[in-house]
């Protein structure tokens, strides 16, 4: 057991992350092809191309990964996932909205 | 060690097929998926379904725990027999390790690498590169004055790792971060250098995503925050400087007259202090002063006489 000596300091992520589609799935541990049929089916979108690569906002980490998650552990497939992100985050919105009220 | 009932973590009868099995999980898993629930314990929940599942979906494995028969009564304390396993011959161990934290009790039956990849713990890994030690990936809730006010916060994260005896274990870490000022739900900090090490290469880095648990006052959206501000009926009306909160401070705040119950106000830049900052949305309520006395009973006797005033009008059920 490591424990707690200094502190740790580390940066916001997505502040900063511009991420390849190589990066993005070192980070996501899967094949890159994966990324590559994320991104086909809309749940990822890429933010800008460059030199002919896309390019990712660090946000795609954590979307790619609880894309990865839903898949795995719900067993459902990619156009499954895609519904599933979109009405999650109009829930999520849909709670923000009642919260404002 | 404590007993697990996988059946009733599963709600199915001890009989039930592998189709109604597989449907209980399937259904349960939708409701206790960290990502998908907003249920407070929805984590701990779908780690047991995930090992009730793993346990009675496997036919060898549901066969040998039924030999436990029902176990000690829930709570007590519950040792494998002797004879335990004899017979039965697991598929899947030494699977992916370094991914899944069983309970003990899993651990006793059926070895700490008896299981199949799963996810959805708060601490998993994702496969490094060469030379590369592994990236760590782990989520904690922070109070919403981590991120107005910044400051370090100590956290107790579950790390799997592999011991001397190629078992897979899970230990504790415990980390005391500096939480960047400003940071919004749903972002991450990176820890560069705080995932596995590696005997040669670099180590990998800790990915700790944030959210916020609810603020007695402040309800964050994204970069803004938004408030609730009670003011008294003639406040509203007549207009009046009333004393507001904010995360950096109590300040004045004008309320214009012809106020009414849902009427925002923004101060600019005084919400999150994110890069840009966050506005603070402070929304007004009017409170109603209690007629729970003569004098009070009669101010609102004389507004009633003073005022022309059908509050439903607009309902079509004229006096």
């Amino acid at each position: 057991m490591r424990s707690a000596q200094d502190t740790l300091t580390g940066e916001i992520f997505e502040e900063y992350a511009v991420l390849s589609v190589d990066e993005l799935s070192r980070l996501c541990a899967v094949d890159r092809t994966y990324i590559v049929e994320l991104v086909e089916e809309g749940v990822l979108s890429v933010a800008e191309i460059e030199a002919e690569q896309w390019r990712f906002a660090g946000t795609a980490l954590r979307r790619a990964r609880m894309a990865l998650r839903l898949q795995r552990d719900l067993e459902i497939n990619l156009p499954g996932v895609a519904l599933a992100l979109e009405l999650m985050e109009e829930l999520d919105a849909l709670r923000r909205e009642l919260e404002r009220r | 060690m404590e007993f697990k009932d996988y059946y009733k973590v599963m709600g199915v009868a001890r009989d039930a097929t592998e189709a109604q099995i597989k449907q209980a999980y399937r259904k349960l898993a939708r409701k206790y998926h960290p990502d998908v629930s907003k249920e407070k314990d929805a984590e701990a929940r779908f780690k047991e379904l995930g090992e009730a599942y793993e346990v009675l979906k496997t036919p060898e494995k549901r066969a040998a725990y039924d030999q436990l028969g029902r176990g000690p009564k829930p709570g007590e304390n519950f040792r494998p027999p002797p004879d335990w396993g004899s017979g039965f011959e697991f598929s899947g161990a030494g699977a992916g390790a370094g991914d899944r934290d069983y309970s003990e009790f899993f651990e006793s039956l059926f070895g700490a690498a008896g299981g199949a990849r799963r996810g959805g713990h708060a601490f998993d890994s994702g496969r490094g590169e060469s030379g590369r030690g592994q990236d760590h990936h782990a989520k904690v809730i922070l109070d919403l004055e981590a991120t107005l006010q910044g400051g370090s916060r100590t956290f107790t994260l579950r790390v799997p790792e592999i011991d001397a005896e190629g078992r897979l274990i899970s230990t504790e870490r415990v980390l005391n971060v500096q939480i960047p000022k400003g940071i919004l739900p749903g972002q991450t900090i990176r820890l560069a250098g705080q995932g596995s090490g590696t005997g040669s290469g670099a180590a990998g880095d800790l990915y700790i995503e944030v959210d916020f648990k609810p603020h007695p006052l402040y309800r964050p959206d994204g970069r803004d925050l938004y408030v609730d501000l009670p003011v008294a009926p003639w406040e509203a009306a007549l207009g009046a400087t009333v004393k507001a909160p904010t995360p950096g401070g109590t300040v004045d705040l004008k309320i214009p007259a012809g106020s009414h119950a849902g009427t925002k106000m923004r101060l600019r830049g005084r919400g999150i202090p994110a890069t840009p900052p966050g506005d603070l949305y402070v929304v007004l309520q009017i409170a109603l002063p209690p007629a729970d006395d003569e004098k009070a009973k009669a101010a609102y006797r004389a507004m009633a006489d003073a005022l022309p005033f059908d509050p439903r009008a607009q309902l079509g059920v004229m006096q």
